[in-house]
């Protein structure tokens, strides 16, 4: 498609989306799940061109979101130790713990390094035999089973030295729960599709069938988000609730099998907590039994009190669309992208950041 | 949390691939993607190869694209 | 004789700092003031001077296209250039880590010469010094510049007015790209160079083309984004830019993809933003395309009344986006 194609073709789908959307009593509302979506549509500035009657709501998709405060500190105090080597995805730098975080503790003297990969933590390992290299294991289907895969990796380079501090977190339980609290209120979600290429499509279609909500599993790409936006307005018109796929090019309704095989060896379920949303049942993944030697809570159990920071940061709600940033005491005041408290406000596509720059959360320039 | 890109594979040696994107190359993991052939299209995540890209999904998605603009469906 | 590698000694100012001074350096930037070897150098200036400082830290020090010392001068001969001066004399004072090689430093050295000698200014004054090993990372370089100001020349972000064209001078990204090179195991292919260059040169045509131009930069550091925003609250106006507009290499694009990098926020070394008069828009357009650092030039944007201290992005989709002040390092990310 040429430039001048995707254009015209993006006002074509969003000239549908305002015929469907047109009259309605209260505007749609669509969550995105996947951060990765937010961003894309930030990038897109899709936010902007969709018809009022169509809103966007983030969803708890994103790690620097959802990390607990307990995480980030257990994650600084291994940090701090001498004897180790903390490796980490760049999102989780500016991420807060009660008191500091890896940013602060980096320019405080301990060794942390940015990897683009999991695997590039064990050459971190093998290069520092004299230390212990810790791995932060976030993020969500997509990106779990590449921890599982390095800690096999390791294995079978007898890699002795590499543990993982492991956290990452599911997202078919996460929505049940956001469909099952009747504050949240939405009409369908954008389902993240990088994680649907893991899970396939079956695992979302409870979504549909027993929540009565439409899904559409959506590709990356600007016009992708609005085709997949487009489907939900469809099925939201006709009252239909289906899981669709619209980014078919790499999303199978089988997934990848070897994937979660590989994930499967290393990781079981557990309960988790999401940040601001508190434990959700079977959200989580923690090491088997077989790998507790590669899991430096067990190989190196922390002596660390929790002390959950008492703020009045509402981004749990915020982050489940039942209040606006707005309606938070903290937004604006205490809480600003410089010196956020909230997780909302710490990443750029965060909901309370946005809704800071932008008024309404809605960037019109001129406006 | 899933930034991927499509890279073409280039040259497999065991289990690492390396994948190409507008010329810049860099070695990924076949352990989750075992059956990635050199040639293939592959979505690459935090270093691994995820999936095999579908072109022929991909064209027919934008075929369903391009119908929007009033142009013949050209994939059945 | 001359060890192969920078001992303490040699930053001690006795016998083998001379022999530094006259093996390494004053061979490459011998010239009438710094060979007095004074304190200071006697130099002649014309009128209004501009004056400007800034020191170079960069790893690695040498990446595809260039070196830290190619930066140490084209950086300093771009910040006087930037004011609307024609850059003149330079000092340059060098700290080098113990046990760094020699023939590191000629190369350093010699690029530095290479480089001075383009832009048409001189070297005049400088110092050396060594510190303990693990104190210093290679080897750091400030370097600071004087230049004589173009008669009749204004450059200030208050002159910046709606319905100026923003014009930028070419690719962008390409240095932050050369220097990311081998990080995070990319390979880049010897397409990406750094873009590292004197733009003295292309600046003076560009001025004698449109005197009127309200503001020149260069985009370094936090990329065009962080110009941009700087100048649109400087100026209190809008900024619009647009995608398409953007000359942005697919290599570059490329990284950008793998890393989750945004390329307007990526450093360069050789390119200008300028803030021109609509009606001088061509002029300088055909002045700077003339230049081998001005070729891909092209308008990127305009200044708007509305929007104040903000700038936006026409997204090649039609929507609009706002580009933020870059919040801090770029940092590879997953989501």
């Amino acid at each position: 498609m040429t430039k001048a194609e995707e254009k015209e073709t993006a006002q074509n789908l969003l000239n549908e989306i305002k015929r469907l959307s047109a009259g309605l009593e209260r505007p749609w509302r669509f969550m995105e799940v996947c951060g990765t979506h937010t961003v894309s549509i930030f990038r897109a500035g899709l936010r902007q061109m969709l018809p009022g009657q169509v809103e966007l709501v983030s969803g708890p998709g994103c790690p620097v979101c959802v990390t607990p405060d307990d995480y980030m500190d257990r994650a600084i105090a291994y940090a701090e130790r001498e004897d180790v080597i903390l490796a980490t995805f760049g999102d989780m730098l500016k991420v807060p713990g009660s008191s500091s975080s890896l940013g602060e503790a980096k320019a405080a003297g301990a060794d942390i390094r940015i990897v683009y990969s999991p695997l590039d933590s064990i050459q971190v390992a093998r290069e520092n035999p004299d230390k212990k290299v810790v791995f932060l294991a976030v993020g969500f289907e997509t990106t779990a089973p590449t921890a599982a895969a390095t800690v096999l990796e390791a294995e079978r380079q007898g890699i002795g030295n590499l543990y993982m501090l492991s956290a990452q977190k599911l997202v078919p339980p996460a929505l049940r729960m956001l469909m099952s609290d009747p504050e949240v209120r939405v009409d369908g979600f954008l389902l993240p599709g990088h994680v649907a290429v893991v899970t396939g499509t079956e695992v979302f279609r409870f979504v549909a069938e027993e929540y009565h909500m439409p899904g559409v599993v959506a590709g990356f790409e600007p016009l992708q988000i609005l085709y997949a936006l487009l489907l939900l307005c469809r099925q939201a018109a006709a009252g239909e609730a289906r899981i669709e796929n619209a980014y078919g090019s790499v999303v199978r309704s089988e997934g990848n099998p070897h994937s979660r095989e590989v994930l499967g060896k290393v990781y079981e379920t557990a309960d988790a907590e999401w940040r601001g949303i508190g434990k959700i049942p079977v959200s989580g993944l923690r090491m088997k039994e077989e790998y507790a030697r590669s899991d430096i809570e067990r190989a190196v159990p922390l002596d660390l009190e929790s002390k959950p920071k008492k703020t009045a940061c509402r981004c749990g709600e915020v982050l489940r669309g039942i209040v606006t940033p707005r309606e938070c005491p903290l937004f604006g005041k205490a809480c600003v992208p410089t010196h956020a408290v909230g997780p909302c406000m710490v990443s750029v596509e965060g909901v309370c950041a946005a809704w800071y720059k932008y008024g309404q959360g809605v960037f019109r320039f001129g406006g | 949390m899933c930034l991927a890109v499509p890279a073409k594979v280039i040259e497999i040696r065991d289990a690492l691939g390396k994948v190409e994107l507008s010329g810049v190359t860099r070695d990924v993991s076949l352990m989750l993607l075992p059956e990635a052939r050199v040639g293939d299209f592959v979505l690459v995540h935090a270093g691994f190869a995820m999936q095999i890209v579908d072109e022929q999904s991909a064209e027919e998605t934008n075929a369903l694209l391009a119908e929007m603009n009033g142009a013949p469906r050209t994939v059945i | 004789m001359m060890t192969e590698r920078i001992t303490l000694a040699h930053g001690a100012g006795g016998k083998i700092s001379q022999e530094l001074m006259e093996e390494v350096i004053l061979p490459e930037f011998g010239n009438p003031a710094l060979n007095e070897l004074h304190d200071g150098a006697v130099v002649k200036m014309g009128g209004q001077v501009a004056f400007t400082t800034d020191s170079y830290v960069v790893k690695p020090l040498f990446f595809a296209g260039g070196n830290i010392g190619k930066l140490a001068v084209c950086g300093t001969v771009n910040d006087l250039a930037m004011t609307g001066a024609v850059p003149r004399y330079i000092s340059a004072g060098v700290i080098i880590e113990e046990g760094f090689p020699i023939a590191d430093l000629k190369v350093i050295v010699h690029t530095m010469r290479q480089m001075a000698e383009e832009a048409g200014v001189s070297i005049v004054t400088g110092d050396t010094k060594v510190v303990e090993k693990g104190k210093a990372d290679g080897i750091f370089i400030n370097t600071a510049g004087i230049g004589d100001l173009l008669p009749g020349v204004r450059i200030s972000p208050r002159n910046v007015r709606p319905g100026m064209k923003v014009i930028l001078s070419g690719y962008l990204g390409d240095h932050a790209a050369a220097i990311l090179a081998g990080r995070h195991g990319l390979e880049l292919p010897d397409t990406v160079r750094t873009d590292c260059a004197p733009l003295n040169k292309l600046v003076q045509v560009m001025l004698e083309a449109a005197p009127d131009i309200a503001v020149l930069r260069d985009p370094t550091r936090g990329g065009l984004a962080a110009v941009l925003n700087e100048i649109a609250g400087a100026s209190k106006t809008g900024i619009l830019i647009d995608e398409e507009a953007l000359p942005i290499r697919s290599e570059v694009q490329g990284i950008c993809d793998i890393l989750g990098f945004d390329p307007l926020y990526l450093a360069n070394e050789g390119k200008v933003v300028a803030f021109v008069p609509a009606n001088r828009e061509h002029a300088v357009l055909e002045a700077m395309r003339v230049d081998p650092y001005g070729r891909e030039a092209r308008t990127i944007g305009e200044v708007v009344a509305e929007a104040v201290g903000q700038v936006g992005l026409r997204t090649s989709i039609g929507g609009i986006r706002v580009v933020d002040m870059p919040l801090g390092n770029l940092v590879p990310r997953i989501c």
